[in-house]
Order: structure tokens, then sequence, then C-alpha cells
């Protein structure tokens, strides 16, 4: 595009975040504090991923983006228009056919292989954050591992609910050192991140900060011997491809009460309607 | 039936489209220029300029245009495109002491060395709607002195010989630049400046306001306002002196505050300080308030209202932030959504069942922050 580099930012910009990426991937799960820069995108629409997604976009790569698991949410949609202006590569809604996936809210149902990269967008990195509001004190409990409070949290959910009573941005630790937020995914998602064949990398532009979680990583969903970490289920299968493997979302169908669940996965989904047909 | 959603392209564009026809009004009318923007409406371009960071008014006026009057839609016009500038250069200090100023202010001393100037000040017009704009009246032209103002002295500088008010010395250090690289809190008091210098106005006209009013209170004095134009200069490889870039226009306030001393320390006044681009003196106002606020924990006082907390002040205080990630809700969370219906859900029967088997236990309500 006239005006700006490829896929927008500035090099010098791309490779001080990709030694932040480097930095990332060496220590899994840590924080990385970045140079963030203003997209021509609000904040919290998914600027951090775009900064990631933009950094290591190359010429031959095949970018898909989605939005709560679907290409065709409004925020996809402009975000893919957006790398399709200013990137001009070339874009897909497969998943196996990207080799770059920046994402919100959803891991793709289909498995991710060797090779792929999963860029996620984060509003808020740190787990710790609303357990404790200040920055200097949660980098200070990072450093000494002091954990402690998150598991309180979890059990304080139970003694209220009977229930741990966190449903998406489930905190896990990171290869055994680190407490992350693996952004708001569904808790169904978490197990997706454990030993994935793909790189994850995390973007957070508002704050600032960037994490990876490097393939083959140990990723576990903090839990309780007598609670364990589970994930959700649904009564039927999805109304459209029969799934029950997926992460299915409510649709309301009239105003007298009707629903129907269908997948949140809109590739998962027209591929298995196109088997089945 | 439900089918995906399709199509969300073809609704983008055409909600651009409307967006478009709606910014140019009535057809019959002409169209607002930039130039009329930058001329006419030129304190809301100042605002734009200070928060976006990028002095450049004819710009400022085009993302007002754009934005349709919408300033914080503005400010994140200009600083999107500012991001994008490569960095050619850093220029020396600017030196306030030498400003050309047009307005001139101090609430600490009758008289002045070098005068009050009030210049164009909306401060003493009487808030009466005047019809005859409407009329689309003339405006006479404004009384010209003979001579310019002479470069006058800082009032602080005043007090200085005394002893009375704390000095401020420039230890030289290259200051932390917030554009390139991310806060680190705690930070010290020239990244907190910063930090504020692009700070939404009307956040921090709240938090001083709040420090006047007792969250925080440190009584303070307006020891010098002045508005006008000062010298943008860079250093040139083989030139010795450096070289004039151009003028440009600067809000700069002073307040001195109380301070009891310590034992260490004699008592004296210390500063709040406030600086922006263009003619924003509110801001600078409520920025020097602001400064001074957060210095507590420095000068020792107990830090009690929510203007002296740093990280939070600091944190919430840009528009282009605040505003994405307010405005991010307006962005689909089904998927969020649904997590927690099924968790109420389960939460609900789990509550039915033991309200069936106890019912005099206490009702328990579910509660989670909604996080994103």
């Amino acid at each position: 595009m006239n005006g700006y580099n490829f896929a927008y930012l500035d090099e010098q910009t791309k490779r001080m975040i990709r030694r932040g990426l480097l930095k990332a991937v060496a220590i899994p799960g840590y924080q990385v504090p970045f140079g963030g820069r203003e997209m021509p995108m609000p904040y919290g629409w998914g600027t951090g991923g775009m900064q990631l997604t933009a950094s290591i976009l190359g010429e031959e790569d095949v970018l898909k983006v989605i939005d709560q698991g679907a290409d065709d949410t409004t925020n996809a949609v402009s975000i893919r228009a957006f790398f399709e202006r200013v990137a001009g590569v070339e874009t897909t809604t497969a998943t196996a056919d990207a080799n770059v996936i920046q994402t919100r809210h959803r891991i793709p149902e289909t498995p991710l292989a060797a090779g792929q990269i999963l860029v996620f967008q984060v509003p808020i990195p740190e787990p710790l954050r609303f357990i404790e509001p200040s920055e200097e004190e949660t980098r200070m409990m990072h450093a000494l591992e002091e954990y402690g409070v998150m598991h309180v949290k979890l059990y304080e959910d139970i003694a209220r609910h009977g229930h741990i009573a966190t449903t998406y941005a489930y905190p896990v630790k990171v290869d055994g050192r680190y407490v992350t937020d693996p952004s708001p995914i569904p808790k169904f998602d978490n197990p997706k991140l454990h030993m994935s064949e793909a790189l994850m990398l995390f973007g957070a532009g508002r704050e600032k900060r960037l994490y990876a979680i490097p393939p083959h990583t140990r990723v576990e969903s903090l839990d309780f011997e007598d609670h364990p970490f589970e994930i959700q289920e649904w009564d039927a299968p999805c109304a459209l491809c029969g799934a029950r493997d997926s992460f299915l979302d409510e649709v309301i169908t009239d105003d007298r009460g009707g629903r129907m669940f269908v997948c949140s996965d809109t590739d998962y989904c027209q591929n298995r309607q196109e088997e089945v047909a | 039936m439900y089918v995906a959603v399709k199509g969300g392209e073809q609704a983008i564009a055409n909600a651009h489209r409307w967006l478009a026809d709606r910014r140019r009004g009535e057809r019959d009318r002409p169209e607002l220029s930039v130039d009329q923007i930058a001329g006419q409406l030129n304190l809301a371009v100042d605002r734009v300029m200070a928060e976006a960071s990028l002095y450049d008014p004819e710009l400022a006026a085009l993302a007002l245009k754009q934005a349709s009057g919408d300033l914080v839609e503005a400010v994140f016009l200009l600083r999107a495109y500012r991001t994008t500038l490569p960095r050619l250069a850093e220029t020396v200090p600017v030196d306030t002491d030498a400003m050309r100023v047009e307005r001139r202010i101090s609430a600490t001393y009758k008289d002045i060395p070098g005068g009050q100037v009030l210049g164009p000040t909306y401060d003493y017009t009487h808030r009466l709607l005047d019809f005859m704009q409407l009329a689309e009246g003339e405006t006479p032209e404004p009384a010209r002195a003979e001579q310019a103002l002479e470069a006058c002295p800082q009032i602080l500088e005043l007090l200085d010989d005394e002893g009375l008010v704390e000095r401020e010395v420039d230890d030289g250090a290259a200051p932390y630049d917030i554009t390139r690289d991310p806060p680190d809190f705690p930070v010290d008091r020239a990244t907190r400046l910063q930090m504020l210098a692009r700070g939404d106005e009307g956040y921090l006209l709240a938090l001083g306001y709040s420090t006047q009013r007792g969250y925080g209170r440190n009584h303070p004095f307006a020891g010098e306002i002045r508005i006008g134009a000062v010298e943008v200069e860079i250093v040139v490889e083989e030139r010795e002196a450096p070289v004039c870039l151009g003028e440009i226009t600067l809000s700069e306030c002073q307040m001195i505050n109380q301070f009891g001393g310590s034992r260490e320390a004699a008592p004296q006044f210390t500063r709040g300080y406030g600086l922006a681009f263009g003619r924003n003196e509110r801001k600078g106002m409520a920025m020097a308030l602001v400064d001074r606020a957060l210095r507590a924990e420095e000068l020792g006082e107990p830090v009690q209202g929510p203007a002296q907390q740093a990280e939070f002040v600091l944190a919430h205080a840009d528009s282009v932030e605040a505003s994405g990630f307010v405005s991010h809700l307006k962005l689909p969370h089904y998927v969020d959504f649904q997590s927690e219906l099924e968790l109420l859900r389960r939460l609900r029967r789990d509550h039915v069942a033991r309200h069936e088997s106890a019912p005099s236990a206490p009702a328990e309500t579910p509660a989670e922050e909604p996080q994103a």
C-alpha cells in the first residue's frame, strides 16, 4: 500500500517486537514488556495480536483471522482486510491451509500442526490483575513464584459456589513456572495449549506485553486434587454438523425460548457438513 | 432457521459509506474546509494536537473534520498517524523563559516584572450566548500595541533567589521515551510528565479537582501561567549553535504548593508543573495539580487520594487506550458469554437442589468479574 511499509509497521519496530518474541519463547509464559505502537485500529480490538502478526508475517505466508471461532465476525473481517491491504498476503478461512492464524477468544477445533503459528489477542495479560491491581506488585509475585493467592481465589469459588467459577481466561501454569493468562478463550480450549505442535504467541497492545507458549510445552490448568479441572459439556451435538467434540454457541431462534447450539468454529463446522453431504 | 452469519464485509463497507454521508451533512451547504477548522476551531485543534502528541495544526484539523468533531476520535486518528513517522532528530529542550508570550499571568503577585498580560482569554467573558454570531456579524480587528512584549522572567525564579521555592535542576539524564518503550512502574517524574502531557484533559481536570476538594489536598497557587510561541531547535553537525526549525505554541503552568519541610529540609514551597501543546490552559493547570499530587511519596506526604496513586493515575490517563478498551465491549463476546451461561445454569441448578433439601439455606449469588 502506498506510503506504508509491508504489513504497516516499519522494519525497526518489527525487529524490536521479534526480539521480544524470541525472549518470550525462551521464557515460556513470561510477560515481556515491548514498545507497543499505536495501530490504526482501537486498543482492545486486537492491536497486540496485529503487531505480532505484522512482525512475523512474510510475503509467502497464508493468514487466517478468527474472532469467536468464526472467520466472518466483523472484527475478524476487518483485521483480515487490513492485512490484505497493507501486506497483500494470501488469506484463507481453512485452518489447515494457514501458517499464521490470528485469533480472538478461541483455538480452532482442527488440531494445529508443526510450523503453524497461532497469534492471540490479549486484553489483560496479567492473570493476577484482578487479585492485585498494581503492576509493581504482580511483577514481584511472578519473580518470587508467589501464586498462593490464585489458588485461594479458586478455593473461594469452590467454597461459595461448589465449583471453580472461572469459565474463560482460566489461568494456566506454563512449563511448571509462570502462571499465565491464556487470553479469554473458554476453558474448553485450555487442553489444546498443552504440548501443542504449533507455536502460540500472545500480544497485548494496550498493556504493551507479549508472551509465548512454544511447541511441546507443558501447560496445566490450575486446579485441586479433589476438584480437578474440567471443561464445558453440552447435552446436544451441533445442530448443523452433529459434532460432539466442539465448543457450541447458543443461538436464539425465536422469542419463545427456542434455541439451538452450533459450532463456534465455522471452518470446522463447514468442513464436517461437506463431509456428510 | 439460523445460517452462519456472512456478509460482514459488505455491512462494514455500507456502514462506512453512511458515515461519510453523515459527516458531509446537507449537500446544499458548503463543505467545511480544513483551513476553516484550523483557523476558527483552533482550541479544538490544540487539544487534539496535545493529546495526540503531534504538533501539526493542519493534520489535527483534518482529523477533526474526518471525525465529525469527535475529539477523542480525532486524537486517535492523529496518534495513529504519528506512530508511523520516522524519528529524524531530537530537539534541544525548549526554553519557555524565552517564550514570545501572548498571555502571562500570576495569581501570587499583584505586579510582576514584565507585567500581567491577559491575552486572548475567555476568563472574563460573560457566558451569554452572543446571538449576533448567528447573524454572522463582522468581528472588529484587535487593538495592537506599538511593539511586541519582551521576554519576561519566570515568577518562580524570583522566589528562587530566597530559597523559598524548591529548585529544579536538569540532571542531564536522557529522558525515558514513552512512545518507544513501555512505562515501567514506578516511573520517574519526567516519564510521569510525558504521560500526563498526552493524558485526557477531562480526566486530568477531574483528578486535579479532586485534590482541591480534599482527596490528597495540597493548596496550590497559580504561580505563573504563560502561553506563547517558543522556538524549536536541533543541533546540526558542523554548526556550533543549534538551528531553529520553527515555532510552536505552548501553554505552561507552574503551581506553587505548600511543603512543611522535614528533619533534613527547611520548609519551602514545592512545584507542580504542566505543559501542553497549543492554547491548552485548563489542561496545563490540571496537569500541574496532578503532577504535584503524584509527588506525595517523594515528599513524604501520606498517599490518600486517587490523584496521588501513580499507577492508577497514569495507567488510565490515555484517551486512546481508554476509549479503545471501553469500546471493545461492542465486539462479539459470544464464546465467553456462552461459557458464563453454562456456569450460571449449573450454579442455579445446584441452588435449587440445595433449597429443596434445606429450605432455609442462605441464597448465594454467583459473581465473577467479566474480563473481556
